[in-house]
């Protein structure tokens, strides 16, 4: 019974995991389609993976990418950073009107915060990169304090007190005690506000300037008109990037706190 | 501690909450109730009762509970497989959930797009086995299909989360005490994973609620959601005005879902979703 039980488990598993990665699977194909078509498969190649860097339109649209989401969740960590150990020293009633309004970008829709961003930016100036840059900040400080202030909380106030008491500035005591408290808080909310900003498409395209593209807005363009396959390459390279990395995160964690992981 | 000193830490982001946050929501109300000659009007709020407008509107709550309902129904087996002790590498198989959002969001929508087509793999596979084809694509399921396929982490990870929080003390309490497995599982298990599931609920209905990518590109055009109706007054009628006003009856309809969502919750483990 219990090796049925095992068996329909596996089977249930198997099943949700085709599901996440068919479409993952169709698009490496794809990428080695020697067939402009999407639906005809015209024999194997690498071409695209060759052609993908001699791709302007592709390459640009890369580099605002990544422009975008690393100065965005940069800036956002920093300020969600600061604004959780500033709101841990508030009154409970300060401390919980700031919450309440962190909350509001994260339970909006994205539709919302990208046209009222768009109503305010156009009121002021025009909206070009950095206005998508600003909106991608409003998302993603949110995650950053989320995961910042559970750390801050946990932490035992004593130690700083004591390392004040026992001579040290403040701006030590809280490099020394409270920081290396919080990074794995920091990090993680990092690592949170960078994917919601790679992989955003609603608030960049609302707030992106004319000529402005990320790889987002790019392929929802040419949807219509057909996609170029150096992005099904390009995407797989991410992909496998992304992949490699997380992989090596994960294995490295694995040993000490496989327990703690599944919590957290 | 100097708490005081401390506190303005959070002063930046103070400001920012009000620049950022609450004056471009009050942007958005102010073109609401305002008609492009700038008197006050609620005709922008009233558009909702617009048949063609409320019919929009009724879609989108259709589908948003169908694939709110999809995906709790999928992923809470998925979340007590995953906790059951048969399973030696957790970490790693909940890591492979979350791996799929890594490729482009618009490129997994199109992949849908190319499986679900008239001549595409799943026809091809159902006419090789000699099944009828199914026209699925540029139809209602086909949207859902989509939804569930995007929001299925977002319901996974937080009942996953409680799952794992629950002490194994408790269950083998509740069966030394002569409970049968399903008594353990509505008495015990579901009571205690609701916080997990009500997150996960909220984390799905609300993005499917406003979307508008899905029922673009896997509707093609055919499947009007509220979300479309909304971008179209913004990039094709230019209409800011009732646009705005639509994105404040979408506003309200999101709070007050919330609102009776988090009502059930009355546990109270605390407001943040993640």
């Amino acid at each position: 019974m219990k090796k049925f039980k095992n068996g329909v488990s596996i089977f249930y598993l198997a099943i949700i995991f085709l599901f996440l990665y068919a479409p993952i699977l169709v698009l490496i194909g794809l990428s080695f389609n020697n067939s402009m078509s999407r639906t005809v498969w015209g024999g194997f190649t690498f071409q695209w993976y060759a052609s993908m860097t001699q791709n302007d339109s592709i390459i640009d649209a890369l580099g605002t990418t990544l422009r975008i989401s690393i100065f965005s969740s940069i800036l956002a960590t920093i300020l969600g950073t600061a604004a959780a150990v500033g709101i841990c020293a508030m009154k409970k009633r300060n401390a919980q009107i700031m919450l309440g309004a962190t909350n509001i970008p994260l339970l909006n829709a994205d539709i919302v915060t990208g046209i009222s961003m768009m109503l305010l930016i156009t009121r002021f100036t025009h909206l070009g990169e950095a206005s998508v840059m600003v909106s991608h900040i409003v998302f993603s400080v949110p995650y950053v304090i989320f995961n910042v202030m559970p750390r801050m909380q946990q932490m035992n106030a004593s130690c700083y007190e004591a390392a004040l008491d026992l001579g040290a500035s403040p701006v030590y005591a809280f490099y020394k005690v409270v920081w290396p408290e919080l990074i794995p808080g920091v990090l993680s909310g990092f690592l949170m506000a960078l994917t919601m900003s790679l992989d955003d498409f609603t608030i960049t395209y609302f707030t992106k300037g004319a000529g402005v593209n990320t790889l987002s807005t790019m392929l929802y363009t040419e949807l219509r008109k057909g996609i170029q396959p150096e992005l099904y390459a390009l995407s797989t390279v991410l992909f496998l990037l992304a992949f490699g990395m997380l992989f090596l995160m994960n294995v490295k964690k694995e040993p000490n706190q496989n327990r703690k992981e599944a919590k957290a | 501690m100097n708490n005081k000193r401390q506190a303005y830490l959070a002063a930046p982001y103070g400001l920012w909450i009000i620049v950022c946050t609450i004056i471009p929501l009050l942007f958005i109300l102010g073109y609401a109730v305002t008609n492009d000659a700038g008197k006050l009007t609620f005709d922008n709020l009233l558009a909702i009762a617009d048949p063609v407008n409320l019919k929009c509107l009724m879609l989108s709550f259709k589908t948003s509970i169908i694939t709110t309902v999809i995906c709790l129904l999928l992923s809470y087996p998925v979340a007590l497989i995953l906790n059951s002790a048969n399973i030696k590498n957790k970490s790693f198989v909940v890591f492979l959930f979350i791996l799929p959002m890594w490729m482009n969001f618009m490129l997994r929508i199109l992949a849908w797009q190319i499986i679900l087509s008239n001549n595409g793999l799943l026809n091809s596979l159902l006419s090789a086995l000699h099944i009828p084809t199914q026209h699925i694509l540029y139809t209602e399921k086909a949207v859902i299909l989509g939804m569930v396929y995007d929001f299925l982490p977002y319901m996974l990870l937080p009942i996953y989360n409680a799952l794992s929080r629950i002490n194994n003390d408790v269950i083998e309490a509740a069966k030394d005490l002569g409970a049968n497995n399903l008594q353990v599982f509505t008495r015990v298990i579901l009571p205690l994973t609701k916080s997990g599931v009500i997150s996960g609920i909220i984390m799905v209905f609300v993005p499917a609620l406003s979307s508008f990518v899905v029922s673009n590109v896997l509707g093609g055009g055919k499947v009007m959601l509220i979300g479309n109706v909304i971008e179209q007054e913004f990039t094709l009628a230019r209409d800011w005005n009732t646009g705005s006003g639509l994105s404040i009856i979408l506003m309200i309809f999101v709070l007050l879902a919330m609102g009776i969502t988090q009502k059930q919750d009355n546990a109270g483990e605390g407001g943040t979703l993640i």
